[in-house]
């Protein structure tokens, strides 16, 4: 007899079951997939940090010629703080805001960041929002995201489709005058750096 | 590949749900997932091009339901088992149900014969190609024209190498955009800059040089 009848379904694994799986079927190839998962947790949370670019940004604030190497060769100037970046990320490029030019950063293709400077991305940067929208609609977004500019800005979004990486150079707040570099560091977050907040 | 995943530009999204210092991960899993991709590309099982085109192949439902890391453990999984690192019946066994992966793809292809050095301020146009398999050119730019703004260096060429596909490295430029020339009279004004790999472009054919 001929049965006209699917097999029900299976019901797809939950993701903690699914990544779970994965993890163990490397585990089975002795890939040692935990150890890695450790390792890079440190990095996370010792290494790929907001602080550093932070801390690139307070110098390039307060030494002209460092200012001057980050802008034309960000890699090496970014290597003077120890911070590494992935071999596949070979160039870094600061984009200097002024007064008059505004910089932000994107990636519509999916989630490219200068990550171990500016630290991981965020999870709005990723979401299918910020990519459709941003180049296309860049003020209004980030009027909504709390960043107002000047009608007389003008803004240059990136689009970060190759393996260059892009970070923003804020402008130094007005009053700072005479600070240290530690304290003006302190005021510098990842999402100035990415362009979608004033410091 | 024109995919889902090509959002530049896209109408109809709502507002970006942002919040200040916002978080990369919001569950263990994804910390783990995304761990462990790198170690796949740290041992050579897979680059971070076919890493890139798997989250593409994603079946278009898919990609626009799953969250960033899912689309992560997708591309992941997809490769393991395409790598034959892993059994897709492995897989399910061991997450105790289904374990959805991407669609197969379409062939890669080679650099582009005729490539040009460029200088900054050269005006420049972006071919009109439509690649079935892996591209690093967002559809908003195809058949634009540009500025050359500066020259990055030569990175393996993203539609080769995602396919296992010979081909030389080549540099990419970015390529300083007008909003208003990409979506004429319906953007707001910006200047939009787009790192473009040398074979998608060409120079403009009104430039003598």
């Amino acid at each position: 007899m001929i049965t006209l009848q699917t097999p029900a379904p299976v019901p797809t694994a939950s993701l903690a079951q699914r990544a779970a799986a994965i993890e163990a079927a490397l585990e089975r190839r002795g890939l040692n997939p935990a150890e890695h998962i450790e390792a890079q947790a440190r990095l996370i949370d010792e290494q790929w940090l907001p602080e550093n670019g932070a801390r690139v940004v307070a110098r390039a604030w307060t030494d002209a010629a460092f200012r001057q190497r980050l802008l034309t060769k960000g890699r090496d100037a970014v290597a003077e703080f120890g911070i590494q970046m992935p071999k596949h990320h070979r160039h870094l490029v600061a984009l200097e805001n002024t007064s008059l030019v505004h910089n932000v950063i994107c990636c519509t293709l999916c989630s490219c960041t200068a990550f171990t400077v500016i630290g991981l991305p965020p999870d709005w940067y990723k979401d299918l929002e910020y990519r459709a929208r941003v180049v296309r609609q860049s003020r209004t977004v980030l009027k909504e995201m709390g960043l107002e500019l000047a009608p007389d800005v003008e803004i240059r979004v990136w689009d970060t489709t190759a393996d260059t990486r892009y970070m923003v150079l804020p402008t130094r707040p007005a009053g700072t005058e005479g600070w240290s570099e530690a304290k003006l560091a302190s005021l510098v977050t990842r999402d100035g750096m990415i362009g979608v907040a004033a410091i | 590949m024109d995919g889902l995943h090509d959002l530049g530009g896209k109408q109809g999204f709502g507002p970006v749900r942002y919040t200040p210092n916002a978080a990369a991960f919001h569950a263990p899993w994804e910390q783990r997932v995304n761990a462990l991709y790198g170690l796949a590309v740290k041992l050579g099982i897979f680059n971070m091009d076919e890493y890139r085109h798997a989250i593409e192949r994603m079946a278009p439902r898919h990609y626009l339901a799953a969250s960033y890391y899912e689309r992560t453990l997708t591309s992941l999984a997809t490769l393991c088992v395409e790598k034959g690192v892993v059994t897709l019946a492995e897989l399910e066994q061991l997450a105790q149900g289904s374990f959805p992966l991407a669609l197969p793809g379409a062939a890669g292809r080679s650099n582009q014969a005729s490539r040009e050095r460029f200088l900054p301020g050269d005006r420049v146009t972006v071919r009109t190609d439509l690649v079935a398999g892996h591209v690093r050119m967002p559809a908003y730019i195809r058949g634009k024209h540009g500025v050359v703004v500066s020259e990055s260096p030569a990175y393996p060429f993203p539609d080769a190498h995602a396919h296992g596909v010979e081909a030389v490295d080549e540099p990419t430029y970015d390529v300083r955009f007008e909003a208003l020339d990409l979506w004429p009279d319906a953007a707001e004004p910006a200047g939009v800059y787009v790192a473009v790999f040398q074979s998608y472009l060409s120079r403009r054919s009104d430039q003598a040089r």
